[in-house]
């Protein structure tokens, strides 16, 4: 029927125009346009008179980050979107969210559309927590009657009570996240979109993020789930679409896309290492990453006897207070396997880093994962972050291969871990019953527990 | 569309196409009616949370700035006022629309590129964001008002039935403003030397205009085309309103520059409308 499709996306395209000599620079200086010549120039005051988009650059070229992309969402549904980094999942957002046009096409919404990637958004930090509760309210689009209605229950949900007329600038980073999340948590939009929030954020934040998801669909609400995080997709939503350079690859039940997204994904990407391409907007960026050996070789394939080093190189344009980095390793078919924060050991190395360079070094101890193909991926936020919660996010970055030849079992150990538990066998003096055999399973158990 | 709505009378439906904002533009302004509100007040409360002395700084910035055009252009340059109001009085008339104008261009010209978050992250009608600017310039305004007012108490000076017209001149300050503001604004976005530009503006334009002088100074030949500076028109109808019966509005020129008025606001809004929604790719 009709009105039970609350999406509808019609030939969806979304045109960027690119300069080719100004791919590096953060924004276009009026000296280096005049520079550039009178004949450009005046080119450009045309444009500008007829607000075309103004591009600099001898050599101009059209990309499509979105190319005819058709789509249909039912009421209730949660609908993942997978795909690579740049396939174009940002770009669906920011046009299903109206922050920019499609360039051809049409989008029939019903409802309100909410996005859980604006976090935060419109905080001021010298506001307090009382006015910021009402202006984000205001910027996320509810009315202001609205907001009064809500704002006890925004206030318990946020559990900061206590600090309604202080500043914001005072809270403490979760504080922050737990007033900001409060508000958004309580937008009752018909059309939820969550984009990478789940890979960021403590547990707790987390934790409510998917109940809130939940609740959403429960209440008959659509959800829009974007994420690198493969099981996460697989447990939440019903049906996906697999996003690749722009248009839809697949679309269908979760599980099926989800395989063949898994299966192209072995295929395609050379993972040992990685170049990601520079993005002069980001505050914090990874440049490089890849995996290495103890003697500084990249490698993909490694012994369950090694240690593995998984080595990125980031650039930090402006110090972001509060920035941690977030690493998710999991099998190839998204299961997770092991999560670490940067905080993990205690201080935060990234929280407030220096401008410049830095090289980012996680060990992984020699036998520490059963033999097979894993993926890691990493993201980067802060609580704190002026332009959101999520700094850096470039997802499945690395993947590696674990070979056991040294032990027995081989390959063909099952589970997660590869580490070789001790079999401590000692005889045990028993006065009542003859001693048994100590290498019975039952045995075993009894001596391990004593 | 129409099957949508008659589907499901009550839910907003909403689409999404090419050219869609162009079609809706002042209706969606209007929708967000009350973000525009909740803007302006924050950046007021902003304003006067984040300086110790507040609004000590809004008043004594433009009232040293008057004692130092009554030395320069009274006493020294010797310049005649307007009638016989007092020349302190003269140019104080000329610094309240003068400081409203620059202040709503300063203001808004950065505003976009200060809120890139919330362009790069919600959508609304991004004219929201510097018109709001406007708002604080104006509680900036009323509080050198007051000011104006206590000068006038001090020389004795009575104002005339004239002053009823004030806020009118107030609106045509903030829509002379306006224009030029949106324009830098957008400008701003693509351009972001162009916040060099601004304040040399600003500088260049309180000795180009009647700030410290009384226009009719300038010789009559010229009068008229000096109206071509839309801000002649602005402070000559302040004066006419505060100094009353001391001050003569040209009208040939005031009309001129109500005209440049119009047509800066018109040509500023068009061409912010055609480049705004490219504003969240540039930003």
């Amino acid at each position: 029927m009709a009105d039970d499709i609350v999406i509808r996306a019609e030939g969806l395209g979304k045109k960027y125009v690119i300069g080719h000599e100004t791919e590096r620079e953060r924004y276009v200086a009026l000296r280096d346009v005049i520079a550039r010549g009178a004949r450009n120039a005046w080119r450009m005051a045309a444009d500008m008179l007829h607000g075309r988009v103004v591009v600099p650059g001898d050599t101009v070229e059209d990309l499509w980050a979105l190319k005819d992309v058709s789509f249909e969402v039912k009421r209730g549904e949660v609908l993942g979107i997978i795909g690579r980094n740049g396939a174009g999942k940002s770009t669906l957002l920011k046009i299903l969210s109206r922050i920019t046009e499609p360039t051809e096409g049409r989008v029939t919404i019903k409802g309100r559309v909410a996005s859980l990637l604006e976090v935060g958004t419109g905080f001021h930090p010298e506001l307090t927590g009382r006015e910021n509760i009402f202006l984000n309210g205001a910027v996320l689009g509810m009315t202001h009657a609205e907001i009064k209605r809500k704002f006890d229950e925004i206030v318990d949900f946020s559990g900061v009570e206590k600090f309604l007329d202080t500043p914001v600038k005072r809270y403490s980073s979760g504080m922050y996240v737990r007033l900001a999340f409060a508000v958004a948590a309580h937008l009752e939009p018909e059309i939820l979109v969550v984009d990478e929030v789940l890979a960021v954020g403590d547990a707790e934040f987390q934790k409510k993020c998917l109940g809130k998801m939940k609740d959403v669909s429960g209440h008959g609400r659509t959800v829009l789930f974007v994420s690198h995080n493969m099981s996460a997709i697989r447990t939440l939503c019903g049906s996906c679409i697999w996003l690749d350079r722009g248009s839809v690859q697949s679309s269908g039940d979760t599980s099926s896309t989800l395989d063949t997204y898994l299966r192209s994904s072995t295929k395609n990407i050379a993972v040992s290492a990685a170049v990601l391409p520079e993005d002069p907007k980001k505050e914090f960026q990874v440049l490089k990453a890849r995996v290495a050996k103890a003697d500084g070789d990249s490698c993909s394939q490694f012994l369950c006897d090694e240690e593995i080093f998984l080595e990125l190189v980031c650039l930090v344009r402006k110090t972001v207070p509060g920035l941690y980095g977030y690493l998710q390793i999991s099998r190839r078919d998204g299961t997770e396997v092991l999560v670490s924060d940067s905080f993990d050991a205690g201080q935060n190395p990234l929280d407030g880093c220096s401008c410049g360079l830095h090289k980012v070094k996680i060990t992984l101890p020699a036998r520490l994962l059963a033999p097979g193909e894993y993926v890691a991926y990493f993201s980067f936020a802060s609580p704190m972050g002026v332009s959101g919660f999520s700094i850096d996010c470039p997802g499945d970055l690395l993947s590696f291969r674990l070979e056991d030849p040294n032990s027995r079992r081989g390959n063909n150990r099952a589970g997660f871990f590869g580490t070789l538990l001790p079999w401590d066998v000692t005889p045990e003096p028993n006065k009542q019953k003859e001693p048994q055999d100590p290498t019975s399973p039952e045995q075993v158990t009894q001596v391990l527990a004593s | 569309m129409a099957a949508i709505l008659a589907a499901a009378p009550r839910e907003h439906v909403l689409v999404l196409e090419p050219g869609r904002a162009e079609k809706h533009y002042w209706r969606d302004i209007l929708d967000y009616r009350e973000l525009f509100v909740i803007l302006a007040w924050r950046d007021v409360a902003v304003r006067y949370k984040q300086t110790a002395i507040g609004i000590a700084w809004a008043l004594v910035q433009p009232f040293l700035t008057m004692i130092i055009f009554t030395i320069i252009f009274g006493r020294v340059a010797k310049l005649p006022t307007e009638g016989a109001a007092p020349y302190p009085i003269m140019v104080y008339a000329g610094m309240l629309p003068w400081l409203l104008f620059s202040s709503i261009l300063s203001g808004a010209s950065s505003s976009l590129v200060t809120n890139a978050n919330l362009i790069g992250k919600v959508y609304f009608p991004r004219i929201i964001v510097p018109s709001a600017t406007g708002v604080v310039a104006l509680v900036d305004f009323g509080i050198n008002l007051s000011l104006l007012g206590l000068l006038m108490l001090w020389y004795g000076f009575l104002p005339s039935w004239h002053m009823v017209f004030l806020p009118f001149f107030i609106a045509l300050a903030m829509l002379a403003s306006l224009g030029p503001s949106l324009l830098m604004t957008a400008m701003n976005v693509k351009y972001r030397d162009f916040r060099y530009i601004i304040p040399f503006v600003v500088q260049f334009g309180i000795y180009v205009s009647p700030v410290g002088f009384s226009s009719s100074v300038v010789p009559a030949k010229w009068r008229f085309w000096y109206n071509l500076n839309p801000v002649v028109g602005v402070i000559d109808g302040f004066r006419w309103c505060v100094l009353g019966g001391q001050s003569t509005l040209y009208l040939p020129g005031f009309l001129l520059s109500l005209g440049i008025v119009a047509l800066f606001l018109w040509f500023g809004i068009a061409y912010f409308r055609r480049t705004e929604k490219t504003f969240a790719d540039l930003i």
